[in-house]
């Protein structure tokens, strides 16, 4: 029977090396012993006992999957995982999917178990520092329970680069100066130093953020399981911690029905001094509104902005996502087609007076997001408080309305968008022009329909414009 | 005052906060130069024994506070000691527990002294300091106060990974009665800035703002919220501002506590329970109103609500293993979304049965109820039977 020697615990190239050559020869798992050199070398590896020819190439997950395996303390593992190479080399495709088969099952289960250890060395490795001829060294003592020392120490590395460090264990041990990564045999607890000054702040930092009205050992120990206690300078603080949680919990509900109750302060909300104008007064009240529920989910109210002598008044439908969270209209995905088809039509947005017909956002949340939802028509109507405020303060020459929505909060009844579109509309004071509103051209999946629209937009404002230029002369509409 | 007992005091101000993630930033590492390194995951490295990880060393600046929040510690009419670190101090702690491969970086937080924008401003130096003096590649979270100067909060991002502002209770009625000073709409107000900050920073060349995103905490069963009112703050928050996290703390005794908040702690189990819903809500697809939608405002406590949902929607189940989607799946009690993605995984190479799922370490007591597999198929048992026959968690301390 074949018997394959390796040259130490984690002997990868070897295994690599061997598991190639047997599974070249046609040599079955079951007739290979597998071993580790009793005096461990860390530097030679024996030469693959069979040799043959042909193509060997492994899949890459089982690869990954056998570097991590290699690690578990299990002597069985190099069986097992040569098991696993044989199938793979034998064409069965698709192995590692086979999560239920048994011998890929306990693949995983060593990883699992090699990935845990590992985890838990980056967690619970403590330094200690020694002064050594004025150069400050790191030493650490940890008792892994697989062979994890070898493909762990770059993790220290990467983050102790300037430092330099020795994680010493029982069967390896690693040193990093700085500059280069070096391995040694292992070594023993008593071959590193004891804690320093700081292992007693962090036992004192340990026990203070320790809640004891909220003792739960049992979570607590399946995560920091006791093996590791006496290693790990704040576990010392362990046993008194739990030992008086239940007096110190006592002690604080003593107090607290002792105590006196006391006057609650209503918030002291200074109110700002009022603004001059008036419409900058309502813009100031409509923060607190609340005249139909739609404040409640939102972040904020988002009111009308421009100059209060615009000639044009620009209508939307509410704010969107963006708006809410940026408490300004017009300033998303939808406001940067506006100002792009402003542009093109000749109209100056800063010139214009913004607003929206509904104040607040109206959503659904989903998950990570919030989807837009129509305001209904009790909420367009409480909201036109506002919007008539801001209608007479600006009394613009032409007001533009953007959707259905807009159309209905100006004109007070149903509109049919596509019907009335781009016509001068008689308002109680000056000229109203329906269109879309630019989200529309947004949900468009067509990039031909999205352009012929955006012509008929541009159309509509440029007819505003027009109107606009007709009723700022001398003689005025109506 | 000595270091170490600032220490005790400034830690012991601190625990009151759940949050501990270090996770989910962008990848450092110290190897051309400064120290530290983040690598996606976060690292517990240790566990207190009220089983709460410890990742970052987690503080105040000073736990002096001119607000006065009646569930806190740290509030102005509380007589506990107050100390205050030098911005020195908390940044050779950070870095001498660093080195010693403690903790993962640093959460600080701060009592408000004179202003908001003063507090803010200690704050940020202290990370500055790590970043800059000391090339700090560790994880930084910082808490920030409503309303800062913008110019803080841009510097606040750039140095931390993680920033965070805590609601504490879900409705401005339950702020008034126990926060009076805290503003909900300007809590709201500053997540939104927050955003839109973040989702900038992640732009190409954009300057970096908090990568690890915001997180924030509501104090459970100090005021009468129910766990509907909760979650419907939690989905709402979720959505509004892309949080990270909403963590969720179970009020627990202060010492000199006033007589207004309840005398003693909410249970736990009525935290635990809100996180597993938490978790329903964001990767298993469930709506909030699913979750609530009994005649009870409050999770039942006695099991947990993915049975719960389940017990009352029987004619859901069961479940074939072998053809249902992956939306279903993940609707069966006892199936996480580890292993439904195994499930998927391995019922393409055979037909799964009752051993395969064990093998897929799922409890078969749990789950074997609600499922059919190519050797079972569970016998009807009405609600009320089957949730007395099942295997639950009743204690946390099992
Ligand atoms: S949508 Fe309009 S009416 Fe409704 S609360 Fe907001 S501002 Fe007030
Ligand atoms: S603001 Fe309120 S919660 Fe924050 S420290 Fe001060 S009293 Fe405590």
């Amino acid at each position: 029977m074949p018997g394959v020697v390796l040259a130490h615990e984690v002997d990868w190239e070897g295994f690599r090396a061997a598991a190639r050559a047997l599974a070249l020869g046609g040599i079955p798992p079951d007739s290979v012993v597998w071993s580790v050199r009793a005096i461990d070398d860390l530097f030679g590896s024996e030469a693959p006992p069979v040799s043959g020819e042909g193509a060997f190439r492994l899949p890459r997950a089982l690869v990954s999957l056998a570097e991590t395996v290699i690690q578990a303390s299990d002597p069985q593992r190099f069986a097992l995982l040569y098991g696993l190479v044989w199938r793979a080399f034998q064409g069965d495709r698709h192995l590692l999917e086979q999560i239920t088969d048994p011998l890929v099952d306990r693949a995983n289960r060593l990883a699992q178990a090699v990935r845990r250890d590992t985890h838990k060395m980056r967690a619970f490795v403590r330094f200690r520092v020694v002064n050594d001829g004025g150069e400050a060294r790191h030493i650490a003592w940890f008792e892994p329970s697989h062979f994890i020392v070898e493909a762990n120490a770059s993790f220290f590395v990467r983050r102790f680069a300037g430092m330099t460090w020795s994680i010493l264990t029982p069967y390896r041990s690693a040193h990093w100066d700085g500059a280069e990564l070096a391995f040694t045999p292992g070594a023993s607890r008593g071959d590193v130093p004891d804690d320093d000054r700081l292992a007693e702040y962090w036992r004192v930092y340990f026990s203070a953020i320790f809640n004891p009205a909220r003792l739960k050992i049992g979570a607590m120990t399946s995560e920091m399981p006791r093996k590791y206690w006496k290693n790990l300078p704040e576990a010392a603080a362990i046993p008194e911690l739990i030992a008086k949680a239940a007096s110190r919990t006592e002690a604080m509900e003593q107090q607290t029905a002792l105590s006196a109750p006391r006057p609650v302060l209503r918030r002291a909300r200074a109110p700002a001094a009022l603004p001059n104008s008036d419409l900058a007064r309502a813009r100031a009240e409509a923060v607190q509104c609340r005249r139909c529920p739609l404040w409640g989910p939102a972040t904020q109210t988002v009111f009308g902005e421009g100059p209060a002598d615009a000639a044009i008044m620009l209508v939307g439908e509410q704010p969107g996502d963006h708006e809410d969270l940026a408490g300004r209209a017009f300033v998303g995905p939808a406001g940067q087609l506006l100002d792009r088809a402003l542009k093109e039509a000749g109209l100056d947005r800063a010139a214009l007076y913004v607003t929206n017909a509904v104040k607040h956002f109206k959503f659904a949340p989903r998950g990570k997001r919030r989807i837009h939802v129509r305001p209904e028509t009790g909420e367009i109507e409480a909201c036109r408080f506002w919007l008539e405020i801001e209608r007479a303060h600006v009394a613009p020459a032409v007001t533009i309305m953007l959707g259905a929505t807009a159309g209905q909060a100006v004109l007070g009844r149903t509109v049919a968008v596509q019907k009335d579109r781009g016509v001068p509309l008689p308002l109680a004071s000056g000229w109203g022009v329906l269109t879309v509103h630019p989200a529309f051209l947004l949900r468009l999946p067509d990039q031909e329909a999205r352009a012929r629209e955006y012509e008929l937009f541009l159309r509509d404002l440029t007819a505003a414009r027009t109107l606009a230029e007709a009723a700022t002369r001398p003689i005025s509409p109506s | 005052m000595e270091l170490l007992d600032k220490l005790a005091i400034l830690a012991d101000a601190a625990k009151y906060d759940a949050s501990c993630a270090s996770s989910a930033t962008d990848r450092r590492d110290s190897l051309k130069g400064g120290i530290g390194s983040t690598e996606g995951s976060g690292i517990c490295h240790a566990y207190a024994p009220d089983g709460r990880c410890i990742s970052l060393l987690k503080i105040l600046l000073t736990n002096a506070c001119m607000y006065d929040c009646l569930y806190c510690i740290n509030r102005r009419s509380s007589n506990v000691q107050r100390a205050r670190f030098t911005a020195q101090e908390v940044v050779e702690l950070t870095l001498g527990f660093y080195r010693r491969n403690c903790i993962e970086g640093l959460f600080l937080s701060s009592g408000i002294i004179r202003t908001p924008d003063y507090t803010m401003e200690q704050v940020v130096e202290v990370a500055r300091s790590l970043r800059e003096d000391h090339g700090f590649r560790g994880y930084i979270h910082l808490k920030t106060i409503p309303d800062a100067d913008p110019a803080l909060m841009a510097l606040a991002g750039r140095y931390a990974d993680r920033l965070s502002i805590n609601v504490e209770l879900p409705s401005q009625e339950g702020l008034d009665a126990f926060a009076p000073e805290k503003d909900l709409p300007g809590i709201r107000r500053s997540m939104a800035r927050l955003r839109l900050r973040i989702e900038e920073g992640r732009e190409k060349g954009a300057p970096r703002f908090a990568p690890a995103g915001q997180s924030t905490q509501m104090i459970v069963g100090a005021d009468a919220s129910t766990d509907r009112q909760i979650l419907g703050a939690s989905t709402n928050l979720y959505s509004s501002y892309g949080l990270k996290r909403v963590y969720y703390s179970a009020f627990s005794p202060i010492p000199h506590a006033s007589s207004a908040l309840p005398p003693r702690a909410a249970p736990l189990l009525r935290e635990h329970r809100l996180y597993q819903a938490d978790w329903l809500l964001r990767f298993y697809g469930f709506a909030e109103e699913e979750i609530t939608t009994g005649d009870d405002d409050n999770l039942a406590l006695d099991m947990d609500p993915k049975l719960a949902w389940a017990l009352a929607h029987r004619a859901a189940f069961p479940v074939d293993v072998n053809t249902a989607p992956r939306e279903t799946l993940l609707r069966v009690p006892g199936m996480g979304v580890k292993s439904v993605g195994r499930l998927l995984v391995a019922r393409r190479h055979r037909r799964l049965r009752l051993d395969d799922l064990a093998r897929l370490r799922l409890s078969l007591p749990k789950v074997s109820p609600f499922v059919v597999t190519a050797d079972h198929r569970p016998r009807f048992v009405d609600s009320p039977r089957l949730a007395t026959a099942l295997p639950r968690q009743l204690s946390l301390f099992a």
